[in-house]
């Protein structure tokens, strides 16, 4: 049932979507770009702490998947989440004094970064478990089965993710229960310092499909208008109460794995570069003035917005305060 | 009121919490028109239809992460979980996930969900089906861990459990299934953190989990007859942990014996202890002491299972070395 979804379909053009929704998938993009250099940044500085996975390079997955999904969708995240978490709406401001520790964070700094969650935007939590989120998705995907809303659940995670145990059982379950569910695996082709093909028997996770009776399909995740084209497929057969399907974004983080790795010795530099020049953001701004007629000003205007409310977004994260002592202990039971 | 087994309760609680709240429903191994493993099920499936009624896969990881999730997302699962000793497998989705999300979200997420399972010695089952786990939940902020000895209990703590909005484990026991008690009809909810006094008594607090609640009582009737009237008190809910209840009852009785039939070390024995100890220090007259399974895995000779799991015998000399 696999099959490769490619930019030769019609849907892939960008001319086929209308321009507010190409450049406001052009905006997430850049959006997430910012945010995690920035981050990078901060992190230097001291001024966040613990670990922060950086999503650059990725961000064409996050952005062309949520571009697919309505506003009361749901998405599961994993350790690598901000990029989901902005793609599916989430603030700047929340988010960046999250990773601060500020009381004004999403989570009142009590999460930080791998725990983000917006539950009002169906954002229901990055995940500091490889593979936890998985399972969640497909009770997430019951749910709104058993309630009769139509919501559909995708479940974004990685090629490290594809092999621990909770894929099988909940790829299992949504087949077996046809739930709304789409599993995105974004194969970044490292968990850590492991390399994919060492630590997996097949060519393609989504060849594992098969073993699940569900669609198997691989995209270019440096390709947008194929990641938006191949989840707007899988969503729509999953809100038709059709089940699940495995999608599998072949991409890669340009960074290191977190913040204390600098992503080198298990890869050479001349892949690292090689990855560089299929940037997917300067791929889709090609294609946004090559096929849907936008110029130069329009795409740096939106660089510019993203900047400023970047900036804002740190401001207010700075000037937020500490959670007081008593958070400590709130917050346990509802 | 009427009399019923430990079972048939705990079908009527989900029966009821199903009629009165349809985001209510159950997962689990062989629940469905098998009826579960230990019947508990037994019919559900007729009234509520195979939409609430979830037949799973062997996939315990699955079953409390799917639960987890339609939690987090407005429905309320009850899952079960066959033997205690597989929540092994699913605990990464109970303990660090569904015990977490609240505080690591800000506050802002609600998971009201029961996983159900059941323990115990006393069948033969040997080491991986008679485990009694439950002090491994009782570590973990942001479970709650209910544990009924009676069908009365087991009823309205189950009620209340689907209907608190927080992750509770539910641990039965397997040798208390088939045993009967009066239950009252209709809503007789049993708050969580609220310990029963079982039998009253004046000169020793028996504090007793689960199914040694009746090993305690039938030591008390052996101590009866030497004259000594032991307290026996079941916490039923081990978080929270009603410390007033059993710190008055010592207060009064200055002898404290805390039973469970899991294993010595780590067991909640220490627990509870230490919760009442700044309670009731200046009032023992002896040091608390407990009795427990040996730090050994349960084995399968009927015999040295008898060995294993605590007797009235070893409770009333724990009781009288005390005196």
């Amino acid at each position: 049932m696999k099959h490769r979804a490619g930019r030769a379909r019609q849907e892939g053009d960008a001319g086929a979507l209308p321009l507010e929704k190409l450049l406001g998938m052009y905006r997430g993009m850049v959006k997430i770009r910012q945010f995690e250099e920035k981050a990078k940044e901060l992190f230097q500085q001291a001024l966040i702490r613990g670990g922060v996975h950086f999503y650059i390079g990725q961000e064409a997955v996050a952005v062309g998947a949520c571009a697919a999904l309505r506003e009361d969708d749901y998405i599961t995240s994993n350790h690598r989440g901000h990029g989901h978490c902005i793609a599916k709406g989430g603030r700047l401001d929340l988010m960046m004094a999250e990773l601060m520790g500020k009381a004004t964070g999403y989570c009142k700094g009590k999460g930080g970064s791998m725990h983000i969650a917006d539950l009002d935007r169906g954002i229901l939590g990055a995940n500091g478990l490889v593979g936890g989120s998985m399972p969640i998705a497909a009770g997430a995907a019951l749910s709104a089965k058993l309630r009769g809303t139509g919501q559909v659940t995708v479940s974004f995670f990685g090629d490290g993710g594809a092999n621990i145990g909770a894929f099988h059982e909940s790829l299992n379950f949504a087949a077996i229960w046809k739930l709304p569910v789409v599993y995105v695996c974004e194969n970044n082709l490292y968990a850590i310092s492991t390399c994919a093909a060492e630590a997996t028997a097949v060519e393609n996770i989504a060849d594992r499909a098969a073993g699940y009776n569900i669609p198997g399909v691989i995209v270019d995740g440096q390709d947008i208008l194929a990641v938006y084209d191949a989840v707007s497929q899988a969503v729509q057969r999953a809100r038709r109460g059709e089940g699940p399907s495995l999608l599998e974004a072949k991409t890669y983080r340009f960074e290191g794995h977190f913040t204390g790795d600098p992503g080198v010795g298990y890869r050479t530099k001349e892949e690292v570069e090689a990855w560089r020049q299929r940037d997917p953001i300067a791929k889709f701004r090609d294609d946004l003035t090559a096929t849907a007629g936008v110029d130069e000003a329009q795409l740096k205007a939106i660089w510019d917005e993203a900047a400023q409310e970047l900036e804002a977004a740190v401001a207010f994260a700075k000037a937020s305060p500490e959670p007081a002592d008593e958070e400590l202990l709130t917050d346990i039971y509802a | 009121m009427s009399e019923m087994t430990y079972a048939q309760a705990l079908n009527q609680a989900l029966r009821e919490e199903m009629r009165r709240d349809e985001t209510v429903f159950l997962l689990g191994e062989d629940i469905a028109g098998y009826g579960g493993a230990f019947k508990v099920t037994q019919g559900l499936l007729d009234e509520f239809g195979p939409e609430r009624v979830r037949n799973t896969p062997i996939a315990e990881y699955g079953i409390v992460g799917l639960a987890v999730g339609a939690a987090l997302t407005g429905c309320r699962p009850v899952a079960e979980i066959m033997y205690m000793d597989f929540m092994a497998l699913a605990i990464d989705q109970l303990a660090n996930q569904a015990a977490k999300m609240r505080y690591m979200f800000g506050g802002k997420a609600r998971v009201p969900m029961v996983v159900r399972a059941q323990e115990g010695a006393g069948r033969s089952n040997a080491a991986q089906h008679s485990q009694s786990l439950e002090a491994w939940f009782v570590h973990i902020p942001g479970i709650y861990v209910a544990i009924p000895s009676t069908p009365r209990d087991a009823k309205g703590l189950l009620k209340t459990a689907i209907r608190d909005d927080n992750p509770v484990m539910f641990i039965e026991h397997k040798l208390l299934y088939a045993t009967r008690g009066e239950v009252p009809a209709g809503d007789d909810i049993i708050p969580l953190g609220q310990a029963d006094v079982k039998r009253p008594g004046r000169d020793v607090t028996v504090v007793a989990v689960s199914r040694m609640v009746h090993v305690a009582l039938q030591a008390a009737e052996q101590l009866q007859a030497d004259g000594v009237e032991a307290e026996v008190i079941d916490p039923r809910t081990l978080v929270p942990l009603d410390v007033r209840t059993i710190a008055d009852s010592v207060r009064r009785t200055h002898r404290l014996v805390i039973v469970h039939e899991a294993a010595e070390r780590g067991g909640v024995s220490g627990e509870i202890a230490m919760a009442v100890m700044p309670e009731v220090f200046d009032y023992l007259d002896a040091p608390i002491t407990r009795v427990t399974a040996p730090n050994s895995p349960v084995p399968f000779n009927a015999r040295l299972e008898g060995r294993f799991i605590p007797t009235p015998e070893r409770v009333a000399a724990a009781v009288r070395s005390l005196l």
